[in-house]
């Protein structure tokens, strides 16, 4: 079919995907009239406030709450003692994504299995007076022995027993990697430590339970899946699920630490069952430290190269934090033997129990984590070899994933090396080690590649084409500061040829059709292409009607591909003077709108021979004040390879915000325990440091040209994690190349620089 | 409004504010903070609650046209002051030339810091300290945003600062 080049009206509609529209509710983020999940009232509400353990281990032997109980203002004190009853079994307690183990039971005895634990809940007529009330609350504890330090207790790691679904455990070992690593002339060992980190999204956890009597609730809860949520009160309290109705139509940032549903569901929700009345919860910063975290992790690689730097063994092994009761588990080492040819690759994954809450998914989680152990290793090797930390990475390039022995989707890797480096000007690199200086400071430039899963999840949508024109599309996905509502908008737009602003985009609502939580980068590639496959399917019903007609201008051979929706009007694509008005074909069928639904799901076959993966190449500048120690991140530019960019507006900002983050974990956030009590220590935002405008100068983002059809069907691979995995190695081998000095332990703070540069002396 | 009932077992004191423009005779809690008053009972939720502890700047709001936070400040001692907030800045269809500014920059993502970096910025505006980007940087930093949005915010800002410049000029010029 020879395409007719398009001209005139016929632009609008083509340029609605990968035209940098501002986010469709933007006016409504920046006048403060989108409401979160604690911002929806009802006359009659409730206030809740939890009441949280101060030991980390061990059991409640009383707890006293008669001065709380005759505070002013106060209706009820849940304990373990009165808590309603619910659903017995685990798998009632089992969200969507939980992980091997014993789900988490608020208020359920009197154990006590991680610092911060909600040991009682207090509902009263104001806010004020539910967390005075918590405050008069006495317990009395039995401590036991905190375990808390992942250097003791990865002593006694152990490989999980039962996986976690959809996590991939590392693959067995290829070729001899202990005997080449032995007989290479270029090698290292060295050992890694992340500190535990905590998402701490701007907007505290909270829910809002509307009761609608008889039982029937309407919800509004911060969380990254509404039917997750649903579903899972639905388990515990036995409800009916045309019962309840989730929104989380807006959502003030979650990173992951929202995919699975936090006490403060579980505590409103019981407590408007309970007391048949509407009851808010909205936790303090405090609280936010205890619900998750990015797990603290020991690693140690091994790495070896030839005289021409050809990686000739690669061993990975890392200990991650769990709790005591779940096998939280991540994908941490199995990069390190995809992202570089080698032919030689030992990996393994173990998990150490402490007295922590269940650990969880943040952002890029495992690969960021074990991308910082991997290309800080391969970085310090390019200095062994005397290579150019870029060149050695090149020189070790691979089409294919190893781990697996699939081919690739697609690998735009080698752009993203050439395009950032040539914006950052690395070519003027001085190789040597605290070669480079500006004034006083002194000057680091450090690289590192980044590397994430492209996945498709199963997703349903609905579209629906009205005879005015205008398009509706939904789907129960969350927008979490993703752009998803946006990105929705422009889907549907080019579908049926209207402008973004006549579509309404309908999403975070459990009412609306199936998809998974808004995670793993895989939302715009997952509902975007359901929504596509959905406004497709309405097409085929319209040409359908249209061929019916009297006097019908549409051959029987004309396919959905081969018309168009312009101005109002089914026309052929390539001549659309052929066309009927979307008016008479719905007046044909007695139809107001037309609306279809689909679903998309992995291609089984396909995941046989390819896999699909987003790249990314960061460069840093740092600058190094030495006498201070004080560290400062003065340009960051990355290059990134994620297939199809519907939007480069909201695109570019999910990698900035990859990066801010990917800073923060390089140079500033740490949740510190006391190991003595097992108490973490700066649950606040002023002692856990996390990245503010002063810490964030340039950050320059590239998208490289990656055609890719097979990683979903309209080409989009997703862009949440990219943005972070691989910076803070970057930033750690700036450092390096301005000091001279390899600190391998994360948070990179003063104290680390100087130590590290003590014992070299 | 009468408050005092529901706010028991404190007595209440009357306080008078003038919130975006209206003026309103409250009967307070001694302990009720700005921040509260404003997002619970006034039902103006564009301030953001972010920290309690006036560590993240999500509840900025202008008090005498001076931007503090607001989860510092106990209402009843803002007596006859006049306090503007997100919602009084601008509405959708008429935005103030900083949101209009944050929307095209894409100054956000989940949006939840950012009526707090608006109000922020109004402030640093009047304030007339930031002169360079450095500065805006510097003077915006009490202002936390996780979704990392800071080198966008800096854009919206300084875009908006560089038109205020221009128009300052012109008028002294006129
Ligand atoms: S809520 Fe006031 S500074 Fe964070
Ligand atoms: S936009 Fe999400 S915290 Fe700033």
């Amino acid at each position: 079919m020879t395409r007719q080049t398009r001209t005139g009206p016929l632009e609008t509609a083509d340029r609605v995907i990968g035209f940098p529209l501002s986010r469709i509710e933007g006016p409504l983020k920046v006048t403060g009239t989108a409401p979160y999940a604690a911002e929806h009232q009802s006359a009659d509400m409730l206030h809740g406030f939890v009441a949280l353990a101060t030991i980390a281990s061990g059991r409640i032997a009383r707890i006293d709450t008669a001065d709380a109980a005759a505070f002013p203002g106060v209706v009820k004190i849940y304990t373990h003692d009165n808590r309603p009853r619910t659903a017995w079994w685990d798998s009632a307690w089992k969200d969507e994504v939980a992980l091997p183990g014993h789900p988490f039971r608020p208020l359920e005895n009197d154990r006590v299995l991680f610092d911060g634990q909600p040991v009682a809940f207090v509902v009263a007529n104001t806010f004020e007076a539910a967390r005075d009330a918590a405050a008069l609350i006495r317990i009395t504890y039995e401590a036991d022995q905190p375990k808390t330090s992942i250097e003791v207790e990865s002593e006694k790691s152990y490989v999980p027993k039962e996986k976690r679904s959809g996590i991939a455990p590392p693959p067995s070992p290829r070729g001899n990697a202990d005997e080449a690593f032995a007989a290479a002339p270029f090698k290292l060992s060295s050992n890694y430590t992340l500190e535990g980190e905590h998402h701490n999204p701007m907007e505290l956890f909270a829910t809002t339970v509307l009761y609608e009597g008889e039982g029937r609730l309407t919800i509004h809860d911060k969380t990254q899946g509404s039917q997750n949520s649903q579903g899972y009160v639905c388990g515990i309290f036995e409800l009916k699920p045309e019962n309840v109705r989730v929104f989380n139509t807006y959502v003030g940032g979650a990173f992951g630490s929202g995919l699975r549903p936090k006490h403060q569901l579980f505590l409103a929700t019981m407590a408007a069952l309970d007391l048949k009345q509407s009851v808010q919860l909205e936790l303090s910063r405090r609280e936010m430290f205890y619900l998750t975290w990015r797990p603290a992790t020991v690693q140690t690689v091994k790495m070896a190269a030839d005289d021409n730097g050809k990686l000739t063994a690669i061993l990975h092994h890392a200990v991650q934090a769990t709790s005591l009761y779940e096998d939280y588990q991540e994908v941490v080492v199995n990069w390190s033997g995809l992202l570089y040819r080698c032919d030689n690759v030992k990996l393994t994954y173990e998990l150490a129990e402490m007295t922590v809450s269940t650990p969880g998914d943040m952002r890029a989680p495992g690969a960021a984590t074990g991308v910082f152990a991997l290309e800080s290793a391969i970085d310090e090797l390019s200095y062994q070899v005397g290579l150019d930390p870029l060149d050695m990475r090149v020189r070790n390039f691979v089409h294919v994933d190893q781990n697996q022995d699939l081919q690739l989707t697609s690998k735009a890797l080698h752009a993203c090396y050439r395009q950032g480096a040539e914006r950052f000007g690395w070519e003027k690199r001085l190789h040597a080690p605290r070669s480079m200086h500006d004034g006083p400071d002194l000057v680091g430039w450090g690289m590192a590649t980044g590397v994430w899963e492209a996945q498709l999840t199963e997703a349903t949508a609905r579209a629906r084409l009205s005879a005015d024109g205008s398009v509706t599309v939904s789907a129960a996905a969350s927008d979490i500061g993703t752009g998803t509502m946006t990105i929705l908008a422009q889907i549907g737009a080019e579908a049926f040829g209207v402008d973004a602003e006549h579509v309404t985009v309908r999403i975070g609502d459990s009412q609306l059709p199936k998809t998974s939580v808004e995670g793993g980068s895989w939302t715009a590639a997952s509902t975007g292409s359901a929504v596509a496959a959905a406004a497709t399917a309405v097409r085929q019903t319209l040409l359908d009607a249209a061929k019916d007609m009297d006097a019908s201008p549409f051959g029987k051979d004309v396919t959905v591909e081969q018309t168009a929706i312009r101005d109002g009007r089914l026309v052929l694509e390539i001549n659309d003077q052929v066309g009927v008005a979307l008016t008479d074909i719905l007046a044909s069928k007695n139809l107001t709108f037309i609306e279809e639904e689909a679903k998309v799901a992995p291609d089984a076959q396909q995941a046989k021979k390819f896999v699909s993966y987003t790249h990314a190449a960061h460069f840093v500048e740092v600058m190094i004040d030495e006498e201070l120690g004080v560290i400062r991140v003065t340009r960051v530019v990355t290059a990134v390879a994620a297939g199809r960019i519907l939007n480069p507006k909201t695109a570019r900002s999910q990698i900035l915000g990859g990066v801010v983050m990917g800073i923060g974990m390089a140079l500033h956030e740490e949740g510190m325990i006391d190991h003595r009590t097992g108490r973490i220590m700066n649950h606040n935002l002023a002692e856990y440091h996390v990245p503010a405008h002063a810490d964030i100068h340039d950050i320059e983002v590239i998208f490289v040209e990656e055609h890719d059809d097979k990683a979903s069907p309209i080409g989009v691979k997703g862009l949440g994690e990219i943005g972070i995995v691989g910076i803070a190695a970057a930033v750690a081998n700036a450092i390096y190349h301005a000091t001279g000095t390899r600190v391998r332990h994360l948070p990179i703070t003063i104290d680390k620089v100087f130590y590290a540069k003590e014992a070299a002396e | 409004m009468d408050l005092g009932p529901a706010r028991a077992p404190s007595p209440t004191i009357p306080v008078t504010l003038t919130v975006n423009g209206r003026r309103q005779q409250l009967e307070l809690a001694p302990f009720v903070t700005l921040l509260d008053l404003l997002r619970g009972d006034l039902a103006l939720t564009g301030t953001k609650k972010g920290c309690d502890h006036g560590q993240c700047g999500a509840c900025t709001v202008l008090v005498n046209g001076v931007r503090i936070n607001s989860c510092l400040k106990f209402a009843v001692s803002l007596d006859g002051a006049e306090i503007t907030t997100i919602e009084g800045l601008g509405t959708p269809d008429n935005l103030h030339p900083l949101q209009k500014a944050f929307v095209e920059h894409d100054a956000y993502q989940c949006g939840y810091c950012t009526p707090g970096q608006i109000c922020s910025a109004a402030g640093l505006l009047s304030e007339g300290h930031a002169h360079s980007r450095e500065e805006i940087r510097e003077l915006m930093s009490g202002n936390l945003c996780r979704c990392g949005a800071y080198t966008n915010i800096a854009d919206a800002i300084e875009e908006v600062m560089a038109a205020d410049s221009e128009t300052t000029v012109r008028e002294a010029a006129e």
